[in-house]
């Protein structure tokens, strides 16, 4: 046995060093952080000098934390909606009709996703200054639309490719009119992609920290900003039970969703 | 008489002067259709030929660029696809995936009004039809392709539509299954009586199910008629050689004399054929002899040399020089098969060689 192993010679050896150290690389840090956030330590650091659960307990009590937190569920719910409405409205238009300019529009609806974020931030602030418009959360879910919108356009696009237009063609055929059409045969088809692109809008913008620091009114705080902010004043080691908290809702989210997704489209095959 | 038959009954659907262009490409020109109630029509041509597009008219699914569409002496060329009374059959199926048996089959129901209790009725009855009773809880994918054809068709047919289209239903399905649906799908279609129109590339599924067959050639209707009339006595010389295998024999009409005109091949051979009232010496003309009449023996007018010799059981396909002309028979066999390279005498009965003029089309 393990001389076949031996045999495949030190290329593989060296293939399976590299990576094991890359996921070391990858997956360590946020290790750390959940580790240490268990830490009963003052310091947000190593050695661990016992288990607990005191810094959860703390960041419960810290009005700022809850309330940046509560802003970023209600704009990443919020901009994920929204953007699946636009976005499952646009993928259909470009997928399944013809019109003048549709390349055009294409490529400025997956533009966002190509430009630097900065430049983004910069862009829709001055564009609001010019409009003598104040900056508000709406100016901030606005603009996480435009970032996460590409993205949807995209998932459900591929899908609707995939979604055979004789199953619309039948359903017509059989008397449904268009809206019943979409109803009984488009949007079931479609359900995986549309909660695969749910989640991953909510996760662009609940991550999303760049172009936040520009967009958001002052005063108020985003879960990356307000870690931003806090890791200003001192590595506390509240910040690692913050962070732990937030792998958990970007990667738990996805994961449930994939999982629905899959269920759905299983059933809807 | 089968033209005066349809005349004379209902017509069911009516095409006028049908056109329709993918901007500059003609896909269907100028076709004009009478169908005539409980009619089953094929549409039969070569891929490309437009058969699905007209179908598509039909169903709604695209717009004519000219021409009428009546349906149940209702115009609906001008109506939307939903609101068109019309059974659709795919290639494919396109049965909705994510939907139950009885769901797909209940679809068009759920638009007609009809109660919740009937349509239960209904969608019992279409599967008894199809002999697939009892399947209703199944998903499409839980069944087989020839299984979900037969959905398919209880589908379209359970809406009582004013006509079924069908686009080549069973080019999806292995050959043997290919056999059973088609007897099955013309029994369904006796049974209830409806209006068919169906589009196939297979000359055997058009002759074998038809009532009528409309043989088209890009985009324009060649000929139709009974599945036996446009086998015998092809009117172009597209029908001529897209239906079986025919032998076209170019020359020139010699002598016109007791209703039998003598041509004169291209290799000076002469050859007899029945004369149609038009025939006059001099003429061009192409004589076409279907493979099945060129008759293989020791003696005949013509002689020829065996090429290559495909023995297909009962009979045997064979390739024949006959003084630089190739002619292709299909002969029943006799004593023995012919082999390569043997001297063989040939003969046509004049019955059996028809004439195309110039333009390719039967001399009247
Ligand atoms: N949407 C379309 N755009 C351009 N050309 C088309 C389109 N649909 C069909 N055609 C062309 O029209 C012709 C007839 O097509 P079709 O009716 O599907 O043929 P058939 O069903 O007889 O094989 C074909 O040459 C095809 O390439
Ligand atoms: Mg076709």
């Amino acid at each position: 046995m393990n001389a076949t192993n031996d045999n495949r010679g030190l290329g593989w050896r060296a293939v399976q060093l590299v990576t094991v150290l890359v996921y070391i690389f990858m997956f360590a840090p946020i290790l750390v952080v959940i580790v240490l956030s268990f830490n009963d330590s003052q310091f947000g650091g190593f050695p661990m000098t016992g288990f607990s659960f005191r810094w959860y307990a703390k960041l419960m009590e810290n009005e700022a934390v809850l309330s940046a937190f509560q802003t970023s569920i209600w704009v990443a719910v919020l901009t994920a909606v929204i953007c699946s409405v636009l976005g499952v409205a646009a993928a259909i238009a470009l997928v399944r009709y013809e019109f003048p300019g549709k390349e055009l529009v294409n490529t400025i609806l997956i533009a966002p996703a190509l430009v630097p974020e900065t430049v983004l931030g910069v862009g829709l602030l001055l564009l609001m200054r010019w409009a003598h418009q104040p900056r508000t959360l709406w100016l901030l879910v606005l603009g996480h639309i435009m970032l996460a919108l590409p993205y949807v356009v995209l998932v459900v696009q591929a899908r609707l490719i995939g979604v055979r237009r004789v199953y619309e063609e039948a359903a017509m055929s059989l008397g449904a009119n268009r809206f019943q059409t979409f109803r009984e045969v488009t949007l079931p088809l479609l359900m995986p992609a549309i909660v695969a692109s749910l989640l991953l809008v909510f996760t662009i913008s609940f991550d999303n920290i760049t172009a936040s620091m520009f967009w958001r009114p002052s005063g108020v705080e985003t879960m990356p900003t307000q870690i931003l902010s806090m890791l200003k004043v001192s590595i506390s080691p509240e910040i690692n039970a913050l962070g732990t908290l937030m792998i958990v809702v970007t990667v738990g989210l996805p994961l449930l969703g994939g999982g629905l997704a899959r269920y759905l489209a299983r059933s809807g095959r | 008489m089968k033209k005066a038959c349809a005349m004379t009954a209902e017509t069911a659907v009516q095409l006028r002067n049908v056109t329709l262009s993918y901007g500059e490409f003609v896909a269907v020109n100028n076709v004009s259709l009478s169908i005539g109630r409980g009619e089953f029509v094929t549409l039969l041509g070569p891929s490309g030929c437009g058969k699905t597009t007209i179908l598509r008219s039909i169903a709604g699914l695209v717009q004519p660029t000219g021409g009428e569409i009546e349906v149940a002496g209702r115009r609906i060329d001008n109506i939307p696809i939903h609101k068109r009374n019309i059974g659709l059959v795919f290639q494919n199926y396109a049965l909705f995936p994510h939907k139950s048996v009885f769901d797909n089959i209940a679809f068009g129901l759920k638009y007609r009004n009809v109660e919740k209790s009937v349509i239960a009725q209904k969608v019992k009855r279409a599967l008894d039809m199809v002999r697939l009773p009892g399947v209703e809880k199944k998903l499409p994918s839980e069944m087989s392709g020839g299984q979900q054809q037969r959905i398919a068709l209880a589908r379209a047919i359970v809406i009582e539509p004013d006509v079924l289209l069908l686009d080549e239903p069973l080019s999806a399905l292995d050959a043997n299954l290919r056999e059973e649906m088609r007897t099955e799908l013309k029994t369904i279609q006796r049974e209830v009586g409806i209006t068919t129109i169906f589009v196939t590339h297979d000359q055997e599924e058009a002759l074998a199910m038809s009532d009528r067959v409309v043989v088209m050639n890009k985009g324009v209707i060649e000929q139709q008629g009974s599945p036996e009339d446009v086998y015998r006595r092809p009117e172009t010389r597209f029908v001529a050689t897209f239906l079986g295998q025919s032998n076209l024999l170019p020359g020139r009409i010699a002598s016109v004399g007791n209703g039998l005109a003598t041509v004169s091949l291209d290799n000076g051979q002469q050859i007899e054929a029945a004369a149609p009232s038009a025939a006059k010496a001099g003429m061009a003309v192409t004589g076409v002899v279907r493979a099945q009449k060129v008759v293989v023996g020791k003696t005949g007018p013509i002689q020829g040399k065996i090429i290559s010799v495909s023995y297909l059981g009962g009979t045997a396909a064979y390739f024949i020089d006959a003084a630089g002309i190739r002619l292709q028979s299909i002969s029943t066999i006799e004593e023995r098969i012919w082999r390569e390279g043997e001297a063989v005498a040939i003969s046509i009965a004049p019955a059996d060689c028809q004439l195309l003029d110039e333009t390719g089309h039967r001399l009247q």
